[in-house]
């Protein structure tokens, strides 16, 4: 069974983190890895930067950048898991643009994930109908999950179509809005988390966008399976570097 | 089966096109695809845009016969004078259109993008005209190097706003647009200035741009007694005014279509936006279409002395006419499309802008029968670029 299934099974609210690969330098990826995973952190969400990140905000978008500037790439990253896997169980997850992927050909791209131990993907930009009728089968002959989002205007029909489409959890985005960009929820994410919760979907929900810290990640837990958090893990590293992770997620936990 | 150049009931022309964009983008998108075609064909819309583009841009553009040219390069050479709309240039022509729709779909805010300010300003006019608020993304760098336009978005009311991001140009900007359409999914449309982006932005800016080839063919037979030309050609950035010259005689395989890209200092300078030429299939934008990459897939930053050519990739349709070879692609240099900027000038009286120039360089590219009736689509006029022309001749 796929690790991130495994995962989802577990009787417990599940952290996920996400972080650029690449940054600050091109080989913190298996010291970040692993000390996340020491951590008590469940999920891992591997950043694969990108040029001209769509859905992401000021902080990621730094992050990017310098992880390009360092010499971060699809081959490089892949690499650099085929290593770590070897000392880690915890589900890893690339989470990147489509563009990169299309150019190293979606076949081998989630062959390579296969081969290297790459659970599943979110990549924003690969619409659901297009993943349907195009890679879906892909996808599956080298088992990855493919991750979707929703957001609060995402309609119910909608929903209900990508939750059939999905095979691990659904990404909850909390509220319109690029990475980073908000802070904490209010009454309309409480009521989006109640309507979601209410659907009874098949997959489970992981909420992100506007986690930051013990108390939006227990608002966030209250229906969701899980919360991932991204932005606010990024400016740690920026402030205060690797060695440091465990206190950042004892602040969550 | 015959061979189409239309857009496809999924949104794309051939192998490109789509909307590869986040979920946050979906409705927003969606609420367009669904409503676009319907709203365009309502006679009260017909109407409003019709009366708009007479009244208030000036149209129809004339069509006129360059005499001296024409003597010059042994041919029948019209130039499609997209300079003469307000604000000079065919901008103006797909935001009176978008203004239109944003304000049938119930929209109350407006965001753009713009490289060298025309699209800013065109933005900033028709909001200025409707009473709706206006807010223009701008590479950093663009904002400090077209400081007269930046001054005339200001004037007309609306807010500029740097991207810092990346490059800090027209691509930054686009991005800084998606990001606040994001940001705002409900109250705001997106006023895209050229024939990219998710479709059905590059189909409904096509089809805003289209009366000027709709223009062409009566005023061609007016003149010639024929509607179809030999050839019609334009620059090509994003592609929105050669799209625009091109919609009605793409099924006419009469009429030959050629484009011009910026090859900035040369195709293989390494500062150059001749997309078709270096380009291959990604996305940009929200669209499957040829771009300018690394071999990772990273987009690059591209290079051309006219900003409004300086995008790393093109819109789909144009993909699809290169592809499918129904278009000839060439590319001019800067220095070949300054130096044909200024032959217009003193062989007709005429300052075209730097991003018209590439389309009146074709001459050094290709030769024409003598019987043969080019039109040229003179996109925009070279107030804009007066500073750009005053360094390069040193005036």
């Amino acid at each position: 069974m796929n690790r991130i299934n495994q995962k989802l099974q577990e009787d417990k609210k599940l952290l996920s983190i996400y972080f650029t690969a690449g940054y600050p330098n091109i080989d913190n990826t298996s010291t970040i890895i692993q000390n996340l995973e020491k951590s008590g952190v469940d999920m891992i969400e591997i950043g694969l930067p990108f040029s001209d990140p769509l859905a992401d905000g000021p902080t990621i978008q730094a992050s990017s950048t310098q992880a390009l500037k360092n010499g971060m790439t699809s081959q490089v990253l892949f690499k650099q898991i085929k290593d770590i896997r070897k000392s880690v169980s915890i589900p890893l997850i690339i989470m990147g643009y489509f563009n990169p992927m299309l150019q190293y050909g979606v076949e081998a791209f989630c062959k390579k994930c296969q081969e290297v131990g790459i659970d599943g993907l979110i990549i924003p930009d690969l619409p659901v109908d297009v993943y349907h009728s195009e890679y879906k089968s892909i996808f599956e002959k080298y088992g990855i999950i493919n991750v979707f989002l929703i957001t609060p205007q995402t309609s119910d029909e909608r929903i209900h179509y990508i939750d059939s489409v999905s095979d691990g959890f659904i990404y909850m985005v909390s509220s319109a809005s690029t990475t980073g960009a908000k802070v904490g929820f209010g009454d309309e994410q409480s009521e989006y988390f109640e309507r979601i919760a209410n659907m009874n979907l098949k997959n489970p929900q992981i909420i992100g966008f506007g986690i930051s810290n013990n108390e939006t990640f227990t608002q966030a837990t209250k229906h969701a399976k899980g919360a991932i958090i991204g932005s606010a893990f990024v400016k740690h590293v920026t402030n205060n570097g690797i060695d440091t992770i465990n206190t950042f997620v004892n602040t969550i936990l | 089966m015959k061979e189409t150049y239309n857009i496809n009931e999924k949104g794309y022309y051939g192998e490109f096109g789509g909307a590869y964009i986040p979920e946050m983008l979906y409705p927003n998108v969606e609420e367009l695809r669904q409503n676009y075609l319907k709203i365009m064909a309502e006679p009260s819309f017909q109407e409003e845009f019709n009366a708009l583009l007479k009244d208030y841009v000036g149209r129809p553009s004339p069509l006129y016969f360059a005499k001296r040219l024409s003597e010059k390069y042994n041919t029948k050479i019209y130039l499609k004078r997209e300079d003469l709309n307000h604000t000079g240039a065919h901008k103006i022509n797909n935001t009176i259109g978008q203004i239109l729709m944003a304000k049938r779909l119930g929209k109350n805010r407006i965001i753009a993008e713009t490289g060298a300010g025309q699209h800013g300003v065109a933005t900033a006019t028709v909001c200025a005209l409707a009473g709706i608020e206006c807010i223009v993304y701008m590479g950093e760098i663009d904002i400090a190097r077209q400081a007269p336009n930046v001054a005339r978005i200001k004037m007309l009311g609306a807010k500029v706003v740097p991207a810092l991001s990346g490059s800090k140009t027209l691509k930054d900007a686009t991005n800084e647009a998606i990001r606040d359409w994001i940001n705002n999914p409900v109250d705001t449309h997106y006023i895209i200035g050229s024939a990219i982006g998710p479709h059905p932005y590059p189909d409904m800016v096509t089809k805003f741009q289209s009366i000027i080839s709709e223009e062409i063919k009566w005023q061609l037979k007016e003149k010639e007694g024929k509607e179809n030309p030999d050839y019609v050609v334009a620059c090509i950035g994003g592609g929105s005014n050669a799209a625009g010259t091109y919609y009605h005689f793409l099924n006419n395989k009469d009429v030959g279509i050629i484009a011009v890209e910026a090859a900035g200092k040369g195709i293989h300078s390494g500062e150059s936006a001749a997309t078709s030429a270096l380009g291959k299939e990604g996305i940009i934008h929200g669209c499957k279409t040829l771009l300018m990459q690394t071999p990772d897939g990273q987009i690059t930053e591209p290079y051309s002395i006219s900003a409004g050519l300086d995008y790393p990739g093109v819109g789909p349709l144009h993909s699809h006419l290169y592809k499918t070879g129904r278009g000839e692609f060439y590319s001019a240099t800067d220095d070949e499309a300054m130096t044909a900027g200024l032959e217009l000038c003193q062989l007709e009286g005429i300052i075209p802008a730097i991003e018209s120039s590439h389309a009146l360089a074709i001459f050094e590219h290709k030769t024409f029968k003598p019987d043969d009736v080019v039109v040229i689509s003179l996109s925009g006029r070279g107030d804009k670029d007066l500073q750009n022309y005053i360094d390069y001749f040193k005036l």
